[in-house]
């Protein structure tokens, strides 16, 4: 019992501490941005649009393949639960809040989370694992400043993006299953989506993006810069970082949820 | 080497000595690794750091580059105490100190070029051409003209350890740091990194500082040789020294005779227990003799 007792108070302890030093190198990466430039140590863009490619740009077509079906899903349950109901008109109102809200954020975190926080911790760790972090320190770069603040700050740009890419995608595939089945224009179903949308519900998934990509870059980066014991080492870090990434955006959206919709 | 010349072996000049250890600790958790560590290195000399595996050789060059911050004691690099000293002059130091890492440590999404490249390019404002220049002068230095364009991944374990020297060189340090240059070649790539090594001192005049458990690589190359053991330094000589000391120890180093080959499990289990040796025990003896030496 007190082994059990023990080892939950270590697990605390320890999740405590990586919590910490997420948010010191969040810290850390906004310090760079800001002061690197005055010590001619910048955070180099060349460095960040190369991450935008690979997070944002390389991500659009599974990204739009995985809006789509989300899109086509929702509005498939959508009709049927509300034909139940005989509300079948409604299902363009519930379709647009869910997908501009909820789904698209959440598919594109959870998409981001697999394909490019997995491949950050794998890159991360790998360099820890073969020394690269220490060449860095000893040429006197900085590796939160030279590594993790271009995929903070790519991902905090390309997340959102992709996200509304994702609404655009959703909300037209959605429209192409609901006029068929309510024989209705599609211009009426884009007018039906636009009623329905206010600028705050727009706010409220991209907002909630732009921390899911701050969460995922962060888990990335802690799992990497934490990463011991060779290949093996290496796939541990990478998995556990997928894992902890997707739970963190799951939480973080319930909470966020919470807290906006109280007010 | 000149500078070295005029001291005896043991000792050397402490007013110019480009690296200075005083009453240097280090501990893992509970666990001390490094145990009062003095030493000196004068300006243009090789030092060597030998000993055997868990000795704390690799943990004293991670405090001697600044990758590990001591519990006690002090580490002077050029003299910049690097365990005091703020960002910017360490920031300042890192441009004047080149380390070339035990597995190379090459950043394996640059080309060879781009590796060598970087510190330029981070720490200076030159142009990419005339940077370009100062690679490749580099990399002829270290006979790896023509590498250019190869990525990490396609170059062999000497070209690596080469390349990762060509790096190190890049801004012209006045001191230099190899982990284990010889680990993992065969003896004839070895053999040509070592005459890298005093290349690169009498054509720089580098100061170098060299962690290896090879013997051979130790003799060739080493003005001094500083022995590690356990965590504390047993003995600061030339390689004459070395080859004659009469301690226990060094001796089985030099004959690669594993410290423990030939304890019997009742010595092992009295050494575990603290219980005192019976008398006339050879191996309880030994062991007296060999601390008494240290």
């Amino acid at each position: 019992m007190q082994r059990v007792a023990e080892g939950i108070g270590k697990g605390v302890l320890r999740g405590a501490e990586e919590v910490g030093f997420a948010g010191a190198l969040f810290l850390e990466a906004v310090l760079w941005a800001v002061l690197g430039p005055t010590r001619r140590q910048p955070v180099r863009l060349a460095a960040v649009v190369a991450q935008m490619m690979q997070i944002g740009v390389e991500a659009l077509p599974i990204a739009s393949v995985l809006a789509a079906t989300i899109g086509m899903m929702l509005a498939i349950q959508s009709l049927y639960s509300l034909g139940l109901f005989g509300a079948e008109s409604f299902a363009t109102v519930g379709i647009a809040l869910s997908v501009v809200r909820e789904f698209a954020p959440l598919i594109v975190g959870i998409l981001v989370a697999g394909r490019s926080g997995s491949a950050l911790a794998a890159r991360f760790s790998t360099m820890m694992i073969n020394q690269e972090v220490d060449a860095l320190r000893v040429i006197g770069i900085s590796p939160v400043r030279f590594l993790i603040a271009p995929a903070l700050f790519a991902m905090m740009i390309m997340v959102p993006c992709l996200t509304m890419w994702a609404n655009i995608v959703a909300l037209s595939a959605a429209g192409l299953f609901v006029t068929a089945q309510l024989d209705i224009s599609l211009a009426a179903y884009f007018a039906d989506v636009v009623a329905a949308l206010s600028v705050n519900d727009l706010a409220h998934g991209l907002g909630k993006s732009v921390l899911f990509a701050a969460l995922v870059a962060l888990v990335s980066a802690v799992n990497g810069a934490l990463a011991d014991g060779g290949a093996e080492g290496v796939g541990r870090r990478t998995t556990r970082a997928v894992v902890q990434s997707i739970a963190a955006i799951i939480m973080v959206d319930m909470i966020f949820a919470f807290v906006v919709t109280a007010g | 080497m000149a500078a070295v010349a005029q001291e005896t072996p043991t000792q050397t000049r402490t007013d110019d000595a480009v690296v200075r250890i005083q009453g240097l600790q280090a501990h893992y958790g509970a666990r001390q690794v490094l145990h009062d560590i003095e030493l000196t290195v004068a300006p243009g000399e090789i030092m060597v750091i030998m000993g055997g595996s868990g000795s704390g050789k690799s943990t004293l060059l991670r405090h001697l580059v600044g990758l590990m911050r001591p519990t006690a004691g002090s580490v002077e690099l050029l003299g910049v105490d690097i365990t005091r000293a703020p960002a910017l002059e360490m920031q300042r130091l890192r441009r004047r100190i080149g380390v070339a890492f035990q597995g190379g440590a090459l950043f394996s999404s640059m080309n060879v070029l781009d590796n060598i490249m970087l510190p330029l390019r981070e720490h200076t404002q030159l142009d990419r051409q005339t940077m370009e220049i100062m690679a490749r002068l580099k990399l002829e230095v270290v006979n790896l003209a023509g590498a250019e364009d190869l990525m990490p991944a396609e170059l062999s374990g000497g070209m690596v350890k080469r390349a990762a020297v060509a790096r190190a060189i890049v801004m012209d340090p006045a001191l230099l740091f190899f982990d284990e240059p010889s680990a993992g070649l065969d003896p004839a790539v070895s053999s040509a990194l070592d005459d890298l090594i005093l290349k690169l001192r009498e054509a720089m005049n580098m100061s170098i500082v060299v962690v290896t458990h090879e013997l051979e690589s130790a003799f060739k190359i080493a003005d001094r040789i500083t022995v590690l053991d356990q965590g504390r330094i047993l003995t600061v000589d030339d390689v004459a020294g070395i080859r004659r000391s009469d301690n226990a120890r060094i001796q089985n180093l030099l004959n690669r005779r594993a410290e423990n080959a030939e304890v019997d499990a009742e010595t092992y289990l009295r050494r575990l227990t603290g219980e005192a040796a019976p008398a006339g025990d050879p191996q309880a003896a030994g062991t007296k003799q060999d601390a008494g030496a240290v």
